[in-house]
């Protein structure tokens, strides 16, 4: 922990102590503290806030910033053949002068420049150092004497706090919303850098992929083709037979749960379904790689049927035994909540169990169903662990779920696992790729929350 | 939900005092219930009630809450099976048929002893498909023309046809609840029932919606049997032949409304008929 960190956890101390010391004495001594508008502590709390969130702001900025600031300056005070060099060399000259400054072995060879712009550096950082605690003395106690100034019994420090308290919730929880528009922009960024080397058109119609790029003008079978069609046709694929898995027996189990089942028998069964729910998907991938793709191999064979070992067959049917419980789950909720007036009803009309559910409560229940399907789907499409393991590399346009297909998310591993240079237009595909399934997997739930709030209006 | 209430505190001292007064069975029977107990789980919600219902009566239940009134009522056709914990001994025959006879299929009970509940509760469906839901499962009439009828003639008898003839396909639950419980009472009569059981049909209804379906009752009496569960003595007074006066999961008192009401002969009756409590 630096000393400045620790100042400022000292002065927050001080000045709680100090806000509530002043507290108390505006109105005579701790016999009359009614007078005063709040307890003595919201006064001290009052006065440590506006110490510690100045001086931490300018802690945290400070940190960001400082590093950037001297590189700049060392860079600067470089002789002018230096600062010449290619940017790479230049980096490295930068490196050697920091890790000397810092005590550390250098990688090149320590001239006196070197030496001396270190030095310099070492310097800099020291009065840096020494700067910002001067800074954040000299702002502490200017913002501090202000509100300590401000500290009169008539002061609604109780009010004051809880207002600085809800700035605190709502920085955090703008923090979150933040880092997701980030990660959007940075995606769509380097996805616009795509765009510039291979058209858009290309790249949403084209129906080849083989994402592979010359080295050299003349080398053999490196023309890229970025056609992202047979991806999304592979993971439709996959997500289908996911589907046709995941939605009859999730669907049958949550009817069986909600409907039939004692409530006995509920209580310890979907907690258990539950538990599937949280298996790691590294392990439905190996099972799927391991397990069921050479049983269906052999079990196609004996059929006379030809059956990749890496067939969208194996991961999709694995990928739906992972999605039972979410779709069993979320039907469960939306079939529990028709309410049971509707089912008396039908009972008292003579209608069987079996009438009741396929005849009233399903139809009442089919746009949540339907919404929790959607989410399904689009937990399919972005789902990546299982296929990687379970449905190979080839981008096959094809819609015969025996053979090999690759889907968007295992393209995206494949493109950036490894050595890669960052601007080549097979690096840059793998971010058009994560917006292509952003986009697709937000306009799903989006559409499917619209589906689920709706239906819950229905019978509020 | 029925009302769940605990008899056993006041067993003993009751013993004498609660044996019904007046004529329990009828002549003409369509409903006999010979000493019905029902309990729910350890609680006895229904002590010894013995009840006859004629043909082509109304006869309304009354009685404070929790007195067993509703239970009774959902004991006729046998809803009380879909509650868990319920058990039900004696006898309530239909016809001279134990309905509690354990080779009797409970699904064309119902259908002969339709039930209207208390909150209308109209399907999520079209107020056509609402009327027809009952025919459809049990086949009672083909599609097309045959169907339109039992839809037509239902909703007359219940009296919404003109309301309604030129919104069928409208969702019924877009009605106002008046007519939300007319559609019920249609939707029950789409079936042909025998018995038709309201249990408090109007308790959820402004007085003008009320008028209507108590007019409808009347009218209704002609070619159904209807027992009806209602908290408003005025409403009893005005719609039954006969009363029958619950308290504590017994049965009180029985008899003709008026005398019921001109001449009580037990003491809790009096003292509920004329406010002193409930």
């Amino acid at each position: 922990m630096s000393v400045a960190v620790l100042l400022v956890i000292l002065l927050g101390l001080s000045a709680f102590y100090l806000g509530h010391a002043r507290a108390v004495r505006t109105v005579g001594g701790a016999h009359s503290i009614r007078r005063l508008h709040s307890l003595p502590a919201y006064y001290g709390w009052y006065l440590a806030l506006w110490v510690i969130l100045p001086a931490g702001a300018v802690l945290l900025l400070w940190g960001l910033f400082q590093e950037t600031a001297l590189t700049a300056w060392i860079t600067a005070s470089l002789p002018a053949q230096q600062q010449a060099l290619p940017a790479a060399e230049l980096g490295l000259l930068i490196n050697d002068i920091r890790n000397l400054a810092a005590g550390n072995i250098t990688a090149g060879q320590v001239t006196p420049e070197i030496q001396a712009a270190a030095a310099q550096l070492q310097q800099w950082q020291q009065t840096a150092t020494l700067a910002r605690i001067a800074v954040i003395l000299a702002l502490t106690s200017l913002i501090g004497s202000l509100a300590w100034r401000a500290i009169q019994p008539e002061m609604r420090a109780r009010n004051r706090v809880e207002w600085i308290v809800q700035a605190l919730l709502i920085l955090s929880s703008s923090i979150a919303v933040l880092t997701t528009v980030g990660i959007v922009l940075s995606v769509l960024f380097e996805s616009i850098r795509f765009f510039h080397k291979i058209p858009i058109t290309d790249f949403l119609f084209g129906l080849d992929w083989s994402p592979q790029t010359a080295l050299r003008s003349d080398q053999v079978g490196a023309s890229g083709a970025f056609g992202a069609i047979p991806l999304l046709a592979g993971t439709l694929l996959i997500s289908g037979v996911a589907m046709l898995v995941a939605v009859p027996i999730g669907l049958m189990s949550a009817i069986y749960l909600s409907e039939y089942a004692h409530p006995r028998l509920r209580q310890v069964a979907k907690p258990v379904l539950e538990v599937l729910a949280g298996v790691p998907t590294v392990v439905y991938g190996f099972f799927a790689a391991l397990t069921l793709a050479p049983l269906l191999r052999g079990l196609g064979e004996s059929l006379g049927l030809e059956v990749a070992s890496e067939s969208a067959l194996a991961a999709g049917l694995v990928m739906g035994v992972m999605i039972i419980p979410f779709i069993s789950s979320l039907s469960d909720d939306v079939i529990s909540a028709v309410p049971q007036a509707l089912r008396d009803a039908s009972f008292g009309l003579g209608a069987t169990r079996s009438e009741t559910i396929r005849q009233v409560v399903l139809p009442a229940a089919l746009p949540g169903i339907m919404g929790g399907v959607l989410l399904a789907v689009s937990r399919a499409i972005g789902e990546t662990m299982i296929v990687v393991m379970a449905a190979g590399l080839s981008a096959k346009l094809t819609a015969n779920p025996l053979e090999a297909v690759t889907t968007v998310t295992v393209q995206i591993v494949t493109l950036l696992v490894g050595d890669q240079e960052f601007d080549s237009a097979k690096t840059l595909a793998a971010f058009a790729l994560g917006l292509l399934l952003f986009v697709i997997t937000l306009a799903l739930n989006i559409v499917a929350l619209k589906i689920v709030r709706r239906y819950r209006e229905h019978y509020e | 939900m029925p009302e769940i209430q605990s008899a056993s505190g006041d067993a003993q001292l009751a013993d004498e005092s609660f044996r019904t007064i007046g004529k329990t069975y009828v002549d003409q029977p369509r409903m006999t219930a010979s000493q019905v107990n029902v309990y729910y789980g350890d609680k006895q919600a229904i002590c010894d009630v013995s009840l006859g219902i004629a043909r082509n009566e109304v006869i309304a239940m009354i009685g404070p809450s929790g007195c067993g009134k509703s239970t009774f009522l959902r004991c006729l056709n046998r809803m009380n099976d879909t509650i868990a914990g319920c058990r039900v001994s004696g006898t309530i025959r239909l016809d001279q048929q134990d309905i509690y006879d354990k080779r009797l299929d409970v699904v064309p009970l119902r259908a002969r002893v339709g039930m209207v509940f208390q909150k209308p509760n109209p399907f999520p469906k079209s107020i056509y498909d609402n009327v027809a839901y009952g025919p459809r499962i049990h086949g009672l009439a083909r599609k097309g023309v045959e169907l339109d009828e039992v839809v037509e003639t239902s909703l007359r008898r219940a009296g919404l046809w003109t309301e309604v003839k030129d919104r069928l396909a409208a969702p019924g639950t877009g009605l106002s609840g008046g007519q939300q419980q007319r559609l019920c009472i249609a939707r029950t009569i789409a079936v042909s029932p025998e018995v038709i059981l309201m249990d408090e049909p109007c308790s959820a209804l402004d007085p003008i919606a009320t008028a209507r379906i108590e007019e409808l009752l009347v009218e209704l009496r002609k070619n159904y049997t209807i027992a009806v569960v209602t908290h408003s003595m005025q409403q009893a007074a005005r719609i039954s032949q006969r009363t029958a006066y619950f308290h504590l999961g017994h049965l009180i008192e029985v008899g003709e409304t008026t005398r019921i009401f001109t001449n009580p002969q037990h003491k809790l009756t009096e003292d509920y008929i004329t406010g002193r409590f409930g």
